[in-house]
């Protein structure tokens, strides 16, 4: 009796819940599946036309579309790896036992705070070709021969914004490794000084075999958010192509070119390649979780 | 001679702590630095570490000049609305899949962590369709509903651990008792996951702040328009003049609040972090 009022109640729970999901989820995507198939402008100025697959054979052959993807596995490649290694050693620092260690925890969440658009921002200023702090600093200690315009320079706008989405996120990745470091055992350590083993061996046959599973769920998180990466390169450097990530360039397609059937080919192609990290994310966490 | 190399190594992880604690807090020093320099001092060859000379004018002018206050106004609405309703939904639903015996709950589990990273590029078309048909295109009604989409699965996923870790002999008495299910939860349950709803409410309402894309495509000019596109399209009075100043200022007043928030809430917000799925 008490079971069958609390499946009821149950249903009626979740309800407003599933409602949401299929309003703001599904609905939205069924749409841009459905236009995907037709020639359409999102204003349908034009009525819309039926037209199968040819969308999507445009799109493995749009060298535009090809480099977007390019630069957004460049971006994703180099950033992630640069926060992983960079969140590892900051996580590193903080666990060890010193003076002054909630202050750093707290300061390292500030660029975390911060809303994207606005360490885009700051980071523009900073960059400044003529009166960004960096070039003056750089010139100053000698580390810029002269002053550098980061930002225009086509080669070199890249890795601006991947030093600034690395300031950005690392903090993330710090504390989600900074929480697998505080599950290793004291004791193993004890036990491997004991045993003469050095910080620098401990550090390969302790530290880093049980912190996988953490740095796997982070490196899996981190990625997810790299691929679809927009803030950042949007405020940036706009839609220049040098940069134009999967997720600007679809944008651009659907709102600028007001283009929803090409558009809504791009959405479905970045919804496949996300949702296979997806299940590997859910095969690793979900798996744990659900238990 | 060990001595030595033990202060020497001492020395030098200070040092390397002192290089972690600038790298993070210079840039938004730099910053406020900025936003309080009168603009020939902003542009100077050799730029001062302090803020002086002194000025409140680019503050002034994001206030009088710009329709900042307007913005600001709209984060709140939209941010807060997003968090508010999140956080009513989401305990509802947390309560039944962590607590309830609910056939389907595996596959709703597994629904709202996928949701949890759903890309918002893919469904930005037809949520912009979606929302010129129902008229809530540049509404905040509209922008709330949207924003829905990362915080309310969010907020579900984070309080179902939450309600999971609670004890089952408090349920178990209030059953007892004669309690319904549903006075269970909002009597006995509800009260016990109070830390919970902070830290998942903060963590909604700090993505919704900080959102850019949607902000951007479902709001035109300056009615609804929220914090973070209004300062991503700050200009001069023409197109080669950036009011830097200006910037500043309005970048400082959206974060401060932020870092306040941070600095109370560290503990609960790291936790929270590590414990469910959020956007960095």
């Amino acid at each position: 009796m008490l079971t069958q009022r609390q499946a009821r109640l149950a249903w009626l729970l979740v309800f407003p819940t599933l409602l949401v999901v299929a309003l703001v989820a599904g609905y939205p995507l069924a749409q841009v599946f459905y236009w995907s198939f037709f020639k359409a402008d999102i204003a349908f100025v034009e009525p819309p036309e039926f037209q199968g697959f040819s969308n999507y054979l445009y799109l493995l052959q749009d060298p535009d579309f090809r480099q977007a993807l390019w630069n957004t596995l460049k971006f994703t490649v180099v950033s992630v790896s640069l926060e992983t290694v960079l969140g590892l050693a900051i996580a590193l620092v903080i666990h060890s036992n010193f003076r002054g260690r909630g202050l750093v925890r707290t300061a390292i969440l500030i660029p975390w705070a911060i809303p994207t658009v606005v360490s885009a921002k700051m980071w523009q200023w900073m960059l400044h070709d003529v009166y960004g702090v960096i070039n003056v600093i750089g010139v100053k200690l000698g580390l810029l021969s002269q002053k550098v315009a980061f930002l225009a320079r086509p080669e070199l706008i890249l890795p601006a914004i991947i030093a600034v989405d690395v300031w950005k996120t690392t903090p993330f990745m710090a504390l989600l490794l900074l929480a697998g470091l505080q599950l290793i055992p004291e004791e193993l350590y004890e036990a491997a000084s004991i045993d003469g083993a050095t910080r620098w061996q401990q550090f390969w046959t302790i530290t880093l075999p049980l912190l996988t599973p953490a740095l796997v769920v982070a490196l899996i998180f981190r990625t997810l958010d790299a691929l679809r990466v927009f803030d950042v390169i949007f405020v940036m450097s706009g839609v220049n192509p040098s940069t134009r990530t999967l997720a600007v360039y679809n944008r651009q397609t659907l709102i600028d070119f007001q283009d929803l059937g090409y558009g809504s080919a791009i959405s479905v192609a970045i919804l496949v390649l996300i949702f296979a990290f997806v299940v590997l994310y859910m095969r690793t966490l979900g798996r744990e979780a659900l238990k | 001679m060990k001595a030595l190399t033990r202060t020497l190594n001492r020395a030098l992880f200070y040092l390397l702590v002192v290089f972690v604690v600038v790298y993070s807090v210079f840039p938004f020093y730099w910053a406020v630095i900025s936003s309080f320099k009168p603009s020939d001092a902003l542009f100077a060859a050799d730029p001062s570490f302090l803020p002086l000379p002194f000025t409140l004018d680019h503050y002034k002018n994001v206030f009088l000049q710009a329709n900042f206050g307007r913005n600001l106004l709209n984060s709140l609405l939209v941010a807060g609305g997003a968090t508010l309703l999140s956080l009513v939904l989401g305990v509802l639903a947390a309560y039944a899949l962590g607590r309830l015996p609910f056939p389907p709950k595996n596959a709703v589990l597994y629904l709202v962590l996928a949701m949890t990273m759903f890309p918002q590029i893919s469904v930005l078309g037809g949520l912009f369709m979606l929302l010129r048909q129902t008229g809530l295109f540049n509404t905040h009604l509209g922008l709330i509903l949207s924003y829905l989409l990362f915080t309310l699965p969010f907020t579900v996923w984070v309080l179902v651990g939450y309600f999971r870790g609670l004890p089952r002999e408090l349920e178990e008495a209030a059953y007892v008792d004669g309690a319904t299910p549903l006075q269970t939860l909002l009597k006995v349950m509800l009260p016990l996951t109070g830390p919970g709803l902070v830290t998942t409410g903060l963590l909604a309402f700090i993505a919704a702040w900080n959102e850019y894309l949607f902000a951007l495509t479902f709001t035109v000019g300056d009615a609804v328009k929220t914090v973070p596109p209004a300062i991503a399209s700050f200009g001069g009075a023409t197109p080669f003049e950036i009011p830097w100043g200006s910037i500043m200022a309005a970048s400082v007043v959206v974060t401060v609040p932020l870092v306040i928030l941070v600095l109370i809430f560290q503990q609960r917000i790291v936790a929270g972090l590590t414990a469910g799925a959020v956007k960095g």
